[in-house]
């Protein structure tokens, strides 16, 4: 019997996916023992002809990190989505749009105008931008379309398990590779990681006061942080609380708050809706001001709340264009 | 959603989502009801238990979903029947609107008004000031999202012991 297939692709994302794959270490031996690899542009030589020669549910799988921002990307997830017979959205960006996907604060106008135009590193009198499609001498030359926003893997093809995490954690991926392999799959739609908060298994759990009072919000480059203690104990902004475990509180480990990549559990609509709503109630004020003062803290609610969500939540992108944003934040 | 005017500023009907406490403000609405007092049709109430039960989730959806403006209206402070739902409704009320700034989407969107049951001429003049509100700024017109909005699972089991631990659910 021959071996099934898999693919493995990138979209909008930094490289750091295809990095948790390559942690598996000397297990990675095994998995290439059992599956052929039968894309993967990031560690292989293969083009997209040896994807499109393949019949349709030919690959067994096929693993898809990052957002989906152009054309090109979506192109690509329709071709593996036509050619695999499972779909796994891997990483926060192609789950939930990643930090990537913070670019939906802006408009396509402005992102290429200040890359093209306005960066301080950048000179371009003539004010040239890359154009879709450009006669030169030797003949017409294309470039993908750059949509006016991020999306998510799912909300542009059938995605049939999410692997959540920025990038995925090494147990998590053992696991459900473990579960392609041996047919032992979940419902589909899941996200293949445990459906509690990652409070249930911080090891910091026993030393969260029975009650959360904060009379001041934190960044970890303000203070000096106990390793022990729990960091909104601490007055950190630990998104803890709002998190899906299985990461086994990495970052926590390291005496940095959560930052939320796994995404909340299958109960929440909005994870950042959500996160926000959990820190609020732990505020310590009950007058306008003292809460004004204390919110303070928390200079950037959006990326704080969705630093890998935004396409995902119910918003999705910024109304209007950035000149309303800076004013907003000089106001 | 029904189709609405896209243009016009004289045909355009604002559609507000109000989330009365049960307490307080629902009374309330329900007295102005009982005194025949009008107040403008553009506010669609939801009763809520407490307005600590507010969800933010509840708001962004009422946006997403076609709402120009959201009203919450809750129990004056100190008179929560659960002792500090309002405070916390409060606190979420106003990190929200940060959150909205950011989003582009002008914080007169959503209000939060304390409103005791007896207050029923309170209601009605909310009502009408916020619909004005609403009205000046036009229709909120949010990017479209692509895809679909999965609601939540409605009812999981409980987490089996193994989840707990970490293995696949």
């Amino acid at each position: 019997m021959s071996k099934p297939k898999v693919a493995f692709y990138w979209c909008a994302s930094c490289g750091g996916c295809e990095e948790a794959v390559v942690d598996l270490a000397e297990e990675i031996l095994q998995v290439v023992e059992a599956v052929e690899i039968a894309f993967w542009p990031v560690a292989l030589d293969f083009k997209r002809e040896d994807v499109e020669r393949l019949a349709d549910g030919e690959l067994a799988a096929a693993f898809i990190n990052g957002a989906i921002r152009t054309s090109e990307q979506a192109e690509m997830a329709h071709l593996l989505r036509s050619k695999a017979q499972v779909l796994i959205a891997f990483g926060s960006c192609s789950h939930m749009g990643g930090v990537p996907g913070l670019a939906n604060l802006f408009d396509r106008e402005e992102i290429l105008r200040y890359v093209y135009e306005e960066a301080p590193s950048v000179v371009n009198p003539q004010r040239v931008r890359p154009e879709e499609r450009i006669e030169v001498d030797e003949g017409m030359l294309t470039l993908p379309a750059f949509w006016e926003g991020v999306q998510t893997l799912d909300q542009t093809v059938e995605v049939d398990y999410y692997l959540p995490g920025c990038p995925p954690p090494v147990g998590l991926i053992r696991s459900a590779l473990q579960a392609l392999l041996t047919g032992n799959l979940p419902p589909k739609g899941s996200v293949l990681a445990p459906d509690v908060a990652l409070c249930a298994e911080c090891p910091r759990k026993p030393t969260k006061p029975e009650r959360l009072a904060l009379k001041e919000l934190k960044r970890p480059h303000q203070v000096l942080i106990d390793p022990e203690t729990c960091l909104l104990a601490q007055g950190l902004l630990c998104l803890g609380p709002a998190t899906r475990s299985g990461c086994g509180a990495a970052c926590i480990a390291g005496n940095m708050p959560c930052t939320g990549c796994l995404g909340p559990t299958s109960r929440v609509l909005d994870g950042g809706a959500k996160a926000l709503s959990a820190l609020a109630s732990l505020l310590d004020a009950t007058e306008e001001a003292e809460i004004e003062r204390i919110l303070a803290g928390i200079p950037d609610p959006v990326g704080l709340f969705y630093r890998y969500s935004l396409p995902a939540s119910l918003l999705h992108r910024r109304v209007g264009n950035g000149e309303r944003l800076r004013e907003g934040r000089s106001s | 959603m029904s189709e609405r005017p896209m243009e016009g500023e004289r045909s355009f009907e604002p559609r507000i989502v109000a989330f009365f406490c049960n307490w307080c403000t629902y009374t309330a609405a329900d007295l102005a009801g009982t005194a025949r007092m009008t107040y403008a049709p553009n506010i669609r109430i939801i009763r809520l238990m407490c307005s600590g039960r507010l969800d933010p989730q509840f708001v962004l959806a009422a946006f997403r979903h076609g709402a120009d403006g959201v009203l919450i209206g809750g129990c004056h402070p100190g008179d929560c029947h659960y002792q500090e739902g309002n405070y916390k409704a409060l606190r979420r009320y106003l990190l929200l609107k940060r959150l909205l700034r950011e989003m582009g989407i002008e914080e007169e969107r959503l209000r939060l008004e304390w409103i005791s049951a007896s207050e029923g001429d309170r209601v009605q003049k909310v009502a009408n000031e916020f619909t004005e509100t609403i009205r000046r700024l036009g229709p909120l017109r949010l990017a479209p999202r692509p895809g679909v909005i999965r609601l939540p699972v409605a009812a999981l089991p409980e987490p089996s012991p193994a989840a707990r631990e970490g293995a696949l659910p």
